[in-house]
Parts: structure tokens; C-alpha cells; sequence
């Protein structure tokens, strides 16, 4: 038998309050493996307090080459940010 | 009294030196990274464990020793460990084999501990128990993967948890000092903690489909201080720096 | 500016000038997708080869404290190959194949351990020198343009740091020793010295990617600034120590604001590149030999996994 064992992508919450954030991947059999692998991999200096593993396989990712049709409409909407809007200097908390 | 504690804290500290010594050689021979990882976070929990008893060994003893000079300068026959330990690496089924019956036995050993009267001691479980909860899952997590893996994994993990069973008998043969110190709330209780063994084991190897029936010789003696040939030339490693430069800083 | 016809490149070559990273779906050229696939996995196998010389001193540590900073240290180098393999993988290539590429002997790894680790001192230099090479090469990749390549080179250098001081501390244990162990630390620096200083690559002048390389941002400083930033900071640092680097063309140039050093053994670079270094069939084989002996081992968790997964879906219909 030639086959590898599946990539999974780990994701740590480095102390609570914060976000999963991509470390990196490892590889592992099943779920339970994976959960154990990332925790030797990448929590050995106490990196952190909560782990997700998703088989790379899953994951689905926007095209690149799509990056202008999806993310550029977003530029020239200036109104969403709050710097968009003229407000009197006397108004400090707004 | 102090005399005794250190004869039961040299038991308690020289399994995982000797184990921890055994994983260590495995270092960068993993049969794949993640494993590798693994099994190296063992063996530096192992040693950490080893250094919070002899340290306190140290202390109690009194001669102004350090826990380096009962880790590195004692003779053969003074290591305490079980002949379990000492087995080697032979292949990954063993190390597995052995590795899974330690922490069959050390789990239920460290749960009585952290409640002992010596608060030392306690701390020092308590501190243990969770890393040997973790190393105990890694490791039976690992007896069903190649006890109902292959063909060929099942009949390498069966030989060698069949072989490594011989020595357990030795862990449960109950010496005076460890008598004493059960009586006296300072130890664990042996009796209870090989009926936690016993039931662990038995409800793993059934799920690896693994059997141990009709083992019933124990190799015995590790803890008396008399040992397998293979201490031996664990020793010849584990103290060559200390025996070839003796009295050295490093 | 230089000149390009495709405007993908161009476009690509763009973002790079700006310093922007390439991530692993960007487009990129077939030679920057190969040459960073040579490379990171070169390095890959440095960190997972170089376990071995170091390795093979954590059962003989003279101390309980050396022993447990000495094993977290060899076991960072499987976790630095790991991230770097991790960083290959997205390139599209497996771990598998890259190591096949390892094994038979296709890819090349540091020639720096092929050498061997005789004495504790090697520890101790192996850290403070070897390291500190690798560190000065890799501070740099942390801003390399491929992102998840830099991304892993952040990762490590974190790691790294204590490396470094572990093997110095132990070089300043041994200096301020007996006799015997001052000399056995000037013996290790004797060994590690020039090998150490070939780490950083040929000249050069006879470095056939450096200028590919600096163009693409694989790399920001040539291997000769890299070498030479390598002695002028080690310099200090064997002072402090109390032991004699092994080069008596070393003196510091106030004109240059550098040291000047002798002449590299290139005929030796070149062997040990080749194959012919004290340690290059020993380490192969080590390497070659524990994945051969975790095939099994690898085949067995991928088949209960298979068992497992046919079982809860039976439960589940």
C-alpha cells in the first residue's frame, strides 16, 4: 500500500477572547489523530487553548484571478467607514 | 523515615528516567514527523517528572547530593525501575506495547498520589497526572491502531504486548518500602492500583483486539534492583559523561 | 526595470518589486514554483537531517538540565521540517515525494551535518555556530515573497532563539572549566569553524541563482554579505569565550569595517556536496531507514482510520 496520510489544516486560539487563526497543516489519519498532532506540533510553548482541525480537502478557496470582480467593488464605498462623515470638531465622542 | 521516602522516591523517579531514555532514542527515528513529535513530548515530560522527585530525593536524603548525581552516579543495582522500562525498542509495536502498559499502571498510580500525605509528593502528581492522562490516550489510541490495522500491524503489536505482559507482574510485586509507605498514606495502594491496571488493559486490548490470555509467567525483580542486561548498556549511555570526566560542571 | 513581454509575469514581478508576498494560488512562473519547491524542501531536509549528529548525543548528556534542552531542541528541528514541508505542500507536491527526492539522493540537504559530532563540545558549538548561521539565513527568508514560506520562517525563528544560547551556554560551561574541557571546546570550534563557514553557500561569483533569486525575493542578501555578517558578529563572541577561531589571516580591515578571513577549502565544500563527506552515508541511511521501518506503522493507522469510517457509517444507515 502507497498512500499518505490526508493534510489537515490547524487552526489555534492562541487565549480566549481571540480568534482561531491558520498555523499550519499536519498530517493525520483521522480527526482524533489530527487534534493530536497539531497539539504536539504547534502547541508545544503554549501557543494555545483551543485547536480545529478541517481536512485541506474542504476547504474551498475563491480564485485569485476572480479578485477583481469580487473584492475591488468594495473600494469606492467610502460611506461605510465613519471617516466618510463631516462632523463638527466640538464633537469629541462619536 | 526520610530514608524510606527516598527509597520510595527513587521507585517512583528511575520508571520514567529509564523510559524517558528509551523514547529519547527514538528521537528523529519516528516513523513519520507528527509521531516523532509525539512520542519526544513524552519523554520530555517524563524527564521533567524525573527531575521534580530526585530533586526532592536530593533534599531529603540530606548529603548534599544533586538530582543529577542520583540520576548519573548510582550503581546498577541501586535503579529501582522495572524491568518493563528497560525493554527495548525493538520496533514501533513495542514501543507502543510498552509505553501503553507504563501508563495502564502510572495513571491509576498518580491518582492516588496526588491525594498523598507527603505534600510533596501530591505536588508533584498533581502536577504529572495530566500529562500522563494525554500520554495514556496517545498511547491507547495507538494499541487499537495497530491492533486493527493490518494483518501485519495486528501480529507485531500482539507479539509484543504478549512478550512486554511478562513484565508487568514485577510492577505489582509489592516491596517492604512500598508497604510502608501505603500504610502510612504516603504511597499508593499497589492492590487498588493493579485492579485499575487490570480493567484499563482489559477493556483496551478488547477493542484492539489484542489478547494476553494464557500469559501468565511475570518476569520480576526491576524494583529490587536487579535488572535485565539491557540496564546495563542504558546505563553505559545514560553515565559516560559523568564516569568519563567525574566532578565537572556542565 | 527589466524587460518582459508576458504580462502575467510582469504583473507578477510587480507585486514582488512592491514587496507584496505570492501566496499559493497566485499565479506564478513554473521556474519560481520549482526553484522554491527545490529550495524550502532543501531546507526541509537540513532541519530533519540535522537531527541526527545532535541526536545521537541526547542519550549521552551530561546532565539532566543539558538533556531535556537538548532533546526540546533536536525535536524543534522535526517540527521546524515539518512547517517547511508544510510550506512545500502548497506548492503541489507531498511530503512523500519529497522525500523520496531526500532518499534517493535527487535532493540535497546542508552539507554541515554530514560531519560528525564526536564530543559533547559539538553540542555546544554545533549550537552556537551552526545555528547562528542558520539563523542569520533565516532572520532573512522571514521576508522572502513567498507567504506561507516566510510565514513558517516566522514561525521558526521564534523558535530558534533559544537554540542558540543553549549551545553557547554550553561552550561557556566548558570554557570556564577544567583543562580538559577548555580543550574539548577548542576542538569542537577547530571542526566546526570552517564547515560552519561554508554553510552559507559558493561565492558569489560562482553561485548560479543568486542573481534569480534576488530578483524574485527568494533571498535578500548574497551568500557572501551573509558569511561575512556571520564572522564579524562570531568574532566577539569566541573572544568572550576564551578560545582561538582557527584562522590566522583573521584581523579585523578598518577600511572595509569588517574581518577579513582565509580561504574556504572549496575542493572540500564541492566532496562533501557530492556525497563524499565524513557523514553523508551514515546520515541517508539513518534517514532512509526509519521511514522504511514506519511504512507499517503509517499503513496500519491509515488502515483502521478506513475500518472506523465504514463502521460509523454503517451505524448511521
Amino acid at each position: 500500500m502507497k498512500k499518505e496520510w490526508p493534510v489537515w489544516e490547524v487552526f489555534i486560539r492562541s487565549k480566549s477572547g481571540l480568534d482561531h487563526r491558520h498555523v499550519g497543516s499536519i498530517h493525520a489519519t483521522d480527526a482524533k489523530m489530527a487534534i493530536e498532532n497539531a497539539r504536539d506540533v504547534y502547541t508545544r510553548r503554549q501557543e494555545g487553548v483551543s485547536i480545529w482541525v478541517v481536512p485541506s480537502k474542504e476547504i474551498t478557496a475563491s480564485n485569485p484571478e476572480e479578485n477583481g470582480e469580487l473584492f475591488e467593488p468594495a473600494a469606492d464605498k467610502i460611506y461605510r467607514h465613519p471617516t466618510f462623515y463631516i462632523l463638527p470638531d466640538e464633537l469629541t465622542h462619536m | 523515615m526520610n530514608q524510606k521516602i527516598y527509597n520510595y522516591l527513587l521507585i517512583l523517579a528511575d520508571n520514567p528516567l529509564i523510559l524517558g531514555h528509551r523514547l529519547s532514542e527514538l528521537c528523529g527515528h519516528g516513523p513519520n514527523l507528527e509521531t516523532d513529535i509525539g512520542l519526544t513530548n513524552i519523554s520530555l515530560d517524563l524527564f521533567g517528572q524525573v527531575r521534580n522527585y530526585l530533586q526532592y530525593a536530593a533534599e531529603i536524603q540530606g548529603l548534599g547530593k544533586t538530582e543529577d548525581d542520583l540520576a548519573f552516579l548510582r550503581y546498577e543495582h541501586e535503579y529501582r525501575n522495572y524491568r518493563l522500562v528497560e525493554q527495548p525498542n525493538t520496533d514501533f509495536a513495542w514501543v507502543i506495547a510498552r509505553q501503553y502498559l507504563f501508563d495502564a499502571y502510572h495513571l491509576p498510580l498518580l491518582n492516588q498520589l496526588v491525594g498523598s500525605k507527603d505534600s510533596q509528593i501530591a505536588a508533584i502528581a498533581q502536577k504529572s497526572i495530566k500529562e500522563v492522562q494525554y500520554h495514556h490516550r496517545f498511547s491507547s489510541e495507538w494499541v487499537k491502531r495497530l491492533g486493527d490495522g493490518t494483518e501485519e500491524s495486528h501480529g507485531k503489536i500482539q507479539k509484543a504486548v504478549s512478550i512486554l505482559w511478562t513484565y508487568c507482574g514485577g510492577i505489582f510485586e509489592e516491596t517492604e518500602v512500598e508497604n510502608e509507605m501505603s500504610q502510612l498514606g504516603i504511597g499508593a495502594n499497589l492492590d487498588l492500583v493493579k485492579a485499575d491496571f487490570l480493567s484499563d488493559t482489559k477493556y483496551i486490548f478488547n477493542e484492539a483486539a489484542l489478547s494476553v490470555e494464557g500469559v501468565d509467567w511475570s518476569q520480576k525483580g526491576g524494583k529490587l534492583g536487579v535488572h535485565s542486561e539491557h540496564l546495563g548498556f542504558i546505563l553505559a549511555d545514560l553515565q559516560y559523561m559523568q564516569r568519563t570526566y567525574p566532578q565537572m560542571n556542565w | 526595470m527589466y524587460l518582459n513581454n508576458d504580462p502575467l509575469e510582469a504583473d507578477f514581478q510587480a507585486k514582488i518589486d512592491k514587496g507584496q508576498n505570492i501566496e499559493a494560488k497566485d499565479w506564478m512562473p513554473e521556474k519560481y514554483r520549482k526553484t522554491h519547491i527545490r529550495q524550502i524542501s532543501q531546507h526541509a531536509h537540513s532541519e530533519i537531517v540535522g537531527m541526527l549528529p545532535e541526536g545521537n548525543w541526547i542519550t549521552r548528556a551530561p546532565s539532566l538540565r543539558r538533556k531535556v534542552a537538548l532533546l526540546a531542541k533536536v525535536q524543534d528541528e522535526a517540527g521546524h521540517g515539518l512547517y517547511l514541508y508544510s510550506a512545500a505542500e502548497t506548492l503541489g507536491i507531498t511530503r512523500d515525494e519529497l522525500y523520496d527526492q531526500l532518499h534517493s539522493g535527487k535532493a540535497k540537504y546542508s552539507s554541515i551535518f554530514n560531519y560528525p559530532a564526536v564530543t559533547w563540545a559539538d553540542m555546544g558549538a554545533v549550537g552556537w555556530l551552526v545555528d547562528g548561521a542558520a539563523i542569520m539565513n533565516q532572520v532573512m527568508l522571514t521576508r522572502t515573497s513567498y507567504g506561507p514560506y516566510a510565514r513558517a520562517m516566522v514561525r521558526i525563528c521564534k523558535e530558534e532563539s533559544f537554540h542558540q544560547r543553549q549551545g553557547y551556554e554550553i561552550m561557556l560551561t566548558l570554557c570556564n572549566g577544567t583543562e580538559v574541557q577548555k580543550r574539548m571546546a577548542q576542538d569542537a570550534l577547530n571542526r566546526w569553524w570552517w564547515p560552519s563557514l561554508m554553510m552559507f553557500g559558493p561565492r558569489d561569483a560562482e553561485s548560479p541563482h543568486t542573481e534569480q533569486a534576488l530578483k524574485w525575493k527568494i533571498k535578500l542578501k548574497t551568500n557572501d554579505e551573509l558569511r561575512q555578517q556571520f564572522v564579524d558578529q562570531t568574532v566577539s563572541q569566541a573572544e568572550i569565550l576564551g578560545i582561538t577561531i582557527p584562522d590566522p589571516k583573521l584581523k579585523w580591515n578598518e577600511a572595509r569595517g569588517h574581518y577579513d578571513f582565509g580561504d574556504i577549502d572549496w575542493e572540500e565544500f564541492t566532496q562533501v556536496v557530492a556525497g563524499n563527506g565524513p557523514c553523508n552515508r551514515e546520515r541517508l541511511e539513518a534517514r532512509k531507514s526509519a521511514w522504511e521501518k514506519g511504512a507499517w506503522v503509517r499503513d496500519a493507522a491509515l488502515a483502521y482510520a478506513e475500518k472506523q469510517e465504514q463502521r460509523s457509517l454503517k451505524v448511521a444507515v
